[in-house]
């Protein structure tokens, strides 16, 4: 019983980091096709808003969503000086955000050093089936699951969100019917990089904050949301639950480099036999 | 001299003609005979460059004429040296490690391909999917830094890589290793032999097909080919092509470390081929030759972060020249030239 709530908690703590990590991805990759390279470094200045905001002594509950609206802001801005004359050209975006990413670790490397920095959450540790955990770890699993419902309640629930799906999905359209479509891509790639933006903040406490930090997060996103398909959210959900599943269990029986490689064998395999994703075949969805 | 660009640009299908051959002659023969006037230190770091090229080619060999963008480039460069490495490190004898540091990229690029290839995921798919397993590769490297994780008598030494990587041998006498002036004989003669050998391969009726591919893989399957034959055979033959620079440069530097497989090594290709021109072949050597010297000098300037000043280079050349200097260099005298043989035949 025990050993099943330590393998529970595992698999539940891999499951959040895939989805705080591939959230943003869903949106800016899965639902506007811009290969975003930069996802790692939008991740990582998350990461730094939200140390910084703390050192300027405000608590961790507002430095985070704080750092959420900081690296929105700035996906704002990347989107109207250099993304938006690169829609439709798949390959081009990719470029560029790479071109991006090595600019942002070279200028934060610049200003904040090449050494980590963290924010202690000091919530002490929970006892879980004999092993100790840390509190914090268990908010971040929330954090992430109210990000992912949050989410999937905006597009599917609201006007906003109607109006997004149709931009998406046939923009010539939804610019007929009235729509200012160049805003709405703007705003969809703000609140990606939003989303990105807060789940680096959230995995400061745990994971800290470095300039290269991007790079151990960049291959798991991409990996979860090809796998997941056509439907960003739920082939997210689905393949985060998956790899989430995989690289927890094994990750704790054995190391987590293994988890990993267990991960992108997988995620090979499975590329293989569904080449459209896990979502590939439904009919309708987010 | 419009013929001598039309033959650098994309090809035809034509066999290239015989100011093009007297071109490669002529640079042969400059580069064989550089040494004579350089000293050791520049022969060290022009070496450096034609290997890297030979990465570049590979890449830009597949980019430009498949149109698949492989960011698994960077692996099998890794991969190779890697082989390379252990091998010669646990052999002594360093031919058939040389031939291993080839064959075993290969190996691995057929059953990337087998997977990628033949599950027919889409070319934007295949990109990041190699850029996935590239990093993989690299962080699985770092985390060998412990006492086990041992190939024969060699350790993998995780992040701080494997040093004395033995010199390469002639084969038919051991007991002569290459000396600095050799490399960069062999590696010049490597990267010409390459490039010759490409260029020529895309004038075969193999090449065409490729080509092809690259315009319209719908229409090459409706004429009955196997697209994906052709795709999987080009993958496995720029893996090949990238484990030789990869071993290349292991006896280059004596060394080899997981940047080999790194994002940041993966991005300097991208930036070399892009800067140079991916539509052509002797452009990604162009710009790798730009590159490598530009980072050297942006270091003795003291200039901290080269990344970002590559970052930078590589959002301005995709925005504002998204051909590359070589093409854009070669339309445009094309056009100079050309304008004025018209005016002739006009007259």
């Amino acid at each position: 019983m025990d050993t099943l709530l330590v393998y529970a908690y595992q698999v539940a703590f891999s499951f959040s980091i895939f989805i705080l990590i591939s959230l943003g991805l869903a949106v800016i990759f899965g639902m506007m096709k811009v290969i975003n390279l930069a996802q790692g470094e939008f991740i990582m200045l998350g990461a730094y808003a939200c140390v910084v905001c703390s050192a300027v002594g405000l608590p961790l509950w507002l430095a985070v969503p704080l750092a959420g609206v900081i690296v929105g802001a700035i996906g704002i801005l990347v989107e109207r000086t250099v993304i938006r004359f690169l829609y439709g050209r798949v390959l081009d975006t990719l470029l560029a955000t790479w071109g991006l990413s090595l600019f942002l670790v070279g200028i934060v490397t610049t200003i904040a050093g090449p050494q980590s920095q963290s924010v202690p959450a000091d919530l002490g540790g929970v006892s879980l089936g004999g092993l100790q955990v840390p509190a914090y770890s268990l908010v971040m699993i929330g954090g992430a699951c109210a990000m992912l419902l949050g989410t999937y309640a905006l597009w599917r629930f609201t006007s906003l969100g109607l109006i997004v799906r149709g931009t998406m999905q046939n923009p010539e359209m939804a610019r007929a019917l009235g729509t200012n479509t160049s805003m709405i891509y703007m705003f969809t790639f703000g609140f990606g990089s939003a989303l990105t933006g807060l789940a680096g903040a959230l995995l400061v406490p745990l994971f800290g904050a470095a300039p290269t930090m991007g790079l151990f997060y960049i291959a798991k996103a991409f990996i979860a949301v090809i796998s997941g398909g056509p439907w960003p959210l739920l082939g997210t959900l689905s393949a985060s639950s998956l790899y989430g599943t995989i690289d927890g269990v094994i990750s704790y029986a054995f190391s987590s480099v293994l988890g990993e490689i267990a991960v992108l064998l997988v995620a090979i395999v499975m590329l293989r036999l569904l080449p459209q994703g896990i979502t590939g075949r439904l009919r309708k969805g987010l | 001299m419009q013929r001598l660009f039309s033959d650098f640009r994309r090809p035809s299908g034509q066999r290239p003609g015989a100011i093009w051959w007297s071109f490669i002659a002529v640079a042969t023969v400059v580069v064989f005979a550089l040494p004579q006037v350089l000293d050791l230190a520049q022969l060290l770091d022009l070496s450096v460059v034609f290997v890297l090229a030979l990465l570049a080619l590979s890449m830009s060999f597949l980019w430009g004429y498949v149109g698949i963008l492989s960011f698994g480039q960077t692996a099998f460069f890794g991969l190779g040296g890697y082989v390379y490495a252990v091998a010669a490190m646990n052999w002594g004898d360093t031919t058939l490690p040389f031939l291993l540091g080839i064959l075993v990229p290969l190996a691995f690029a057929a059953l990337l391909g087998v997977f990628m290839v033949y599950g027919k995921i889409s070319d934007i798919y295949f990109s990041v999917m190699t850029l996935v397993i590239t990093l993989i590769l690299n962080k699985a490297m770092r985390a060998t830094s412990g006492d086990q994780y041992v190939i024969g008598d060699v350790r993998l030494n995780g992040q701080n890589g494997i040093p004395g990587v033995p010199p390469l041998q002639v084969p038919w006498n051991p007991t002569v290793t290459l000396f600095i002036d050799h490399v960069y004989y062999l590696s010049a003669a490597l990267i010409v032999l390459v490039y010759v050998g490409l260029r020529l391969l895309l004038t075969t009726s193999f090449g065409r097909v490729l080509v092809g591919i690259r315009e319209n893989e719908r229409r090459i399957e409706l004429l009955g080919y196997d697209a994906r034959r052709y795709k999987f055979a080009a993958f496995a033959l720029s893996g090949g092509v990238a484990g030789l620079s990869g071993t290349m440069f292991a006896i280059w530097g004596n060394f080899v470390a997981p940047e080999m497989f790194g994002l940041g090594q993966a991005a300097e290709v991208i930036i070399w081929v892009i800067v140079g021109g991916k539509s052509t072949l002797i452009g990604p050597i162009v710009g790798t030759g730009i590159i490598q010297y530009l980072t050297s000098w942006l270091g003795t300037q003291g200039v901290g972060q080269v990344t970002l000043v590559l970052g930078v280079v590589l959002v301005v050349f995709v925005l504002l020249f998204k051909e590359g200097l070589v093409p854009t260099l070669g339309s445009l005298i094309a056009r100079l030239f050309g304008g004025r043989r018209k005016q002739g035949e006009a007259e």
